[in-house]
């Protein structure tokens, strides 16, 4: 049975145990007095079926397939497993043969042990998933029908039961930045067992295409990691000398200088520009900026590349103005009128007022919105894969090609791949860094951001 | 008493002598603020006009105009064994009737689509009633064609682009003649992806990003309300909660590719998933717009003043009862805002998707969550990589649709807001 059938095998069930419950509590309506009204009673016993059948439903669907493959794989005899490299890939191959992608060879033995034990496991695994729902289920139905009495509080009951079950979703954004580091914590750690963490942070030399074949030319990749580092911090200081000045006088104009009616049409077509998806960005940077600048080039006599670290860097600075912008009027809006009142009675003009008043009074929030402008330049992903080249250059001449960790993690992860290669386990490793990075420079702003808004409040 | 005038005077005079320099000082700061706007309005202005140039043609296909005898139709159950193929081929050479040697030929058939012939042959199905008097269909040119009758190479020193010196003859001749006629591009809206141009759409696609939008959907927009309600109302004030706050915020910020790390580790090498589903890109994305849900569903929340819910409880209400009949039908509109707005982020999203195995070339239209697919954004990837000039003028009509996507999504959330929102 799939998920959308047990989903509404278990919600039918579960209402018809609503309503038998609440007949049950409507007929004890003659003996005495409920506490509670017999549609509480309905709904305790509905959400103490539903509730954890659902979760361990979730749970199963998710565990299901790894389970199957462990059940087949550890089957698989080893003189079997000889010419097939590796455990994974023999489970695929098994997959394929069951499902009739690739075609039964009845003189293959692996064939046709392959299919009689991944059909054994999975018949096994759909009737072990069949009978522990049922049983779950009609355990919990048991239970919360007897519960159904004269004295029972159905409705305190089950408002516990809601709130443990929104206190327990709300865990999934916990959960999530646990996977995260987990999952790539776990990778990294399995990369350095190969690789050293020195070499990896200070190495010069990046060519992480590591042979398939021992014998090939080049065979062992190098992961020094310096000049993706180095890309990737001069792609995020171009993009940030277009997007501060452009960003905070636009934030600036806006929230001190605009009437409301420039300010009607302007803050809406800035989140236009916002909205934007990336990957017309990087089109746009790859079409349009990085030839333009290649053509400049030419006009001056330089042989550019059309890959170069400034196309990329001015692209992604318009892309990052909005967010700039946003952030800073934010926090030039919050600066008390008093502030402004006090400079001009002393006599100073608005531009006065504005740089020597506001801004240094907005100044921590100002650098808070400028940090996590940072962090998403670093984080910025298809602008680069698609307009900066993966060349690894270590230099910060803006007008060579660079690439960046975004771009290292993309390219090494698209396509086909084993997973216990240096080069896989690479994208992991530069994706640790860049959580790491991104994670401090968020947190120090939004630190900043919280302790600015209290001194104003 | 003169002297102390003299000295306020001199003050005086030392201030108007500045004033000059000071209110230019101020003009100029004002003009580098609005010139500022201005350029980021100019920037906008530019992407979405080079986009739109580079796309617009898009919309239209050429076709030529092309006489098929249906001669040896015998009857209906015929239809399956006609050689749709010879059928333009004729019609073709008839329109030539000087061309004789097979290279001549070969290079004038290489002027229609490969796909003319299943229109053909779809379009004779469909129209029972076509007879076996001749009759003129649309035959879908070839990119090549299509490429010099809109006029890309007008100006350039080779007018003809990729046609061959014979086959820009052949294409004049028609021209001239009438053939040569341009029709809205269905074939953008109706396909899937395609190594040729002029067969490639992008229905496939937007398919994809349907079901990954729908899953989407479905989790983060009921999980993000239920963490919202939690975290406003019900939570108790400890560190716990705390943690769960800032833990939020900075999960807001984290760069989506390492959404992708996530969900290559976890789902698909962990959990075993299928690559390049849509089910697996709606999860990924699900984690990745459930901040958003969770902070708009928030402040959506804490805008429901609180008078309410007093009065509420001051009437007997429990806690539960405030919250499902008050507080959230109030916050409801706030909510199905900033679901929308995070939906349309998920939408122009592809990074996280590229590590998934969403980027892969698939013809078919995807017809479930597991079947393999692309989205919108991808595919705009995909063929902006191609060098062909066919591909990158729908690569920018792709956008186009996908801007167009986006668009009225906000509208949506504009509207949804405007007409529900309530100033307390």
């Amino acid at each position: 049975m799939s998920f959308q059938v047990y989903l509404a095998s278990i919600l039918l069930a579960s209402t018809a145990l609503y309503f038998i419950a609440k007949s049950r509590a409507l007929s004890l309506k003659s003996i005495g007095k409920l506490i509670s009204t017999p549609g509480y009673h309905g709904l305790y016993v509905f959400l103490l079926t539903f509730a954890p059948t659902l979760v361990f439903l979730i749970a199963a669907s998710l565990f299901e397939n790894s389970f199957l493959q462990w059940l087949v794989v550890r089957q698989i005899p080893a003189d079997l497993m000889i010419d097939i490299y590796s455990s994974d890939y023999a489970y695929n191959q098994i997959i394929n043969v069951a499902n009739g992608i690739i075609a039964v060879d009845s003189d293959n033995l692996f064939h046709i042990l392959g299919i009689s034990l991944y059909e054994d496991a999975s018949s096994f695994i759909h009737l072990l998933k069949l009978v522990s729902i049922s049983l779950i289920f009609g355990l919990l139905g048991l239970y919360s029908y007897f519960k159904v009495n004269l004295k029972f509080n159905a409705r305190i009951s089950s408002e516990e039961i809601i709130r443990k079950i929104l206190g327990g979703v709300s865990l999934v954004a916990v959960l999530t930045t646990f996977g995260i580091l987990f999952s790539i914590l776990f990778e990294s750690i399995v990369f350095f067992q190969s690789v050293s963490v020195t070499e990896f942070l200070f190495g010069t030399q990046w060519s992480p295409q590591t042979a398939i074949r021992a014998d090939q030319v080049g065979s062992s990749g190098a992961f020094g990691a310096l000049p993706v580092f180095m890309g990737t911090f001069l792609i995020a200081l171009i993009a940030m000398l277009v997007a501060i000045p452009f960003g905070l006088l636009s934030a600036i104009y806006l929230s001190e200088y605009a009437t409301s009616k420039v300010k009607d049409f302007m803050k809406p077509m800035l989140e236009v520009l916002a909205g934007i998806p990336t990957v017309v960005y990087g089109y746009f940077a790859a079409l349009y900026v990085g030839p333009f600048i290649r053509e400049l080039g030419t006009f001056f006599d330089w042989d550019l590349t059309s890959e170069s670290a400034l196309a990329v860097g001015l692209v992604m600075g318009v892309m990052i103005i909005p967010f700039v912008s946003s952030i800073s009027s934010d926090v030039i809006s919050a600066v008390p009128r008093s502030l402004r009142e006090g400079s001009y009675g002393c006599g100073a003009t608005k531009s006065e007022t504005i740089s020597h008043v506001v801004i240094p009074a907005a100044l921590p929030g100002i650098i808070a919105g400028v940090l996590l402008a940072v962090s998403r330049a670093i984080g910025e992903t298809m602008i680069v894969v698609m307009a900066a080249g993966l060349a690894a250059n270590l230099t910060l001449n803006p007008l060579q090609p660079v690439t960046t960790v975004t771009a290292q993690i993309v390219t090494l992860l698209v396509g086909d791949q084993e997973f216990d290669s240096p080069k896989t386990l690479a994208a992991f490793a530069l994706g640790l860094v860049l959580f790491i990075v991104t994670l401090i420079l968020n947190i120090i702003a939004l630190r900043v951001v919280r302790k600015y808004r209290e001194q104003y409040e | 008493m003169s002297n102390l005038k003299k000295k306020n005077f001199m003050h005086l005079d030392i201030v108007s002598k500045g004033l000059k320099k000071r209110y230019l000082k101020e003009r100029v700061f004002r003009a580098m603020g609005i010139s500022a706007l201005l350029a980021a309005l100019m920037f906008l202005a530019i992407i979405v006009l080079a986009i739109t140039a580079s796309g617009y043609k898009a919309f239209s296909q050429t076709y030529i105009e092309t006489e098929i005898v249906l001669v040896e139709l015998g009857g209906l159950q015929d239809r399956a064994d006609i050689n749709y193929l010879g059928l333009i081929r004729d019609g073709l050479r008839r329109e030539f009737p000087n061309l004789n040697s097979r290279a001549e030929l070969a290079d004038l058939y290489r002027m229609v689509s490969i796909g003319a012939q299943y229109e053909l042959e779809q379009y004779v199905n469909n129209n029972s009633d076509v007879s076996t008097s001749p009759f003129v269909f649309n035959v879908l040119a070839s990119s090549d064609v299509d490429m010099v009758s809109k006029d890309y190479f007008k100006d350039t020193i080779n007018e003809a682009g990729r046609l061959t010196e014979g086959q820009y003859q052949h294409y004049l001749h028609l021209l001239e003649k009438g053939r040569v006629i341009k029709k809205f591009n269905i074939n953008l809206f109706t396909r899937g992806d395609s190594s040729n141009p002029e067969m490639a759409g992008i229905l496939g696609s937007t398919v994809g990003s349907f079901f990954v939008l729908a899953i989407t959907l479905l989790l983060s927009f009921p999980i993000g309300v239920a963490t919202a309600i939690y975290l406003e109302e019900f939570s108790p004030k400890n560190r716990f909660t705390d943690f769960i706050e800032v833990n939020i915020n900075n999960l807001a910020a984290v760069p989506s590719v390492i959404f992708g790390l996530l969900g290559l580790s976890l789902f698909i090498n962990f959990f075993n998933f299928p690559r390049s589903a849509p089910l697996v890109g709606g999860l990924v994305l699900t984690l990745m717009t459930l901040p958003v849900v969770i902070i708009a569903s928030r402040a959506a929340i804490t805008s429901v003043p609180s008078s309410i819910r007093e009065a509420a409880l001051g009437l007997g209400a429990s806690k539960l009862r405030v919250v499902i009949d008050h507080v959230i039908p109030l916050a409801f509109p706030g909510m199905l805002t900033g679901a929308i707005i995070g939906m349309a982020r998920a939408l122009g999203e592809s990074a996280p998707l590229l590590m998934i195995g969403m980027v892969a070339f698939i013809t078919e239209i995807p017809n479930s969550i597991l079947s393999p697919s692309t989205t919108l954004p991808i595919q705009v990837y995909l063929w902006s990589d191609s060098p062909e000039r066919g591909f990158s003028e729908r690569t920018s009509a792709a956008i186009l649709v996908l801007l167009a996507f986006l668009i009225i999504m906000n509208l949506f959330a504009v509207f949804l807001r405007k007409r529900f929102e309530k100033k307390w």
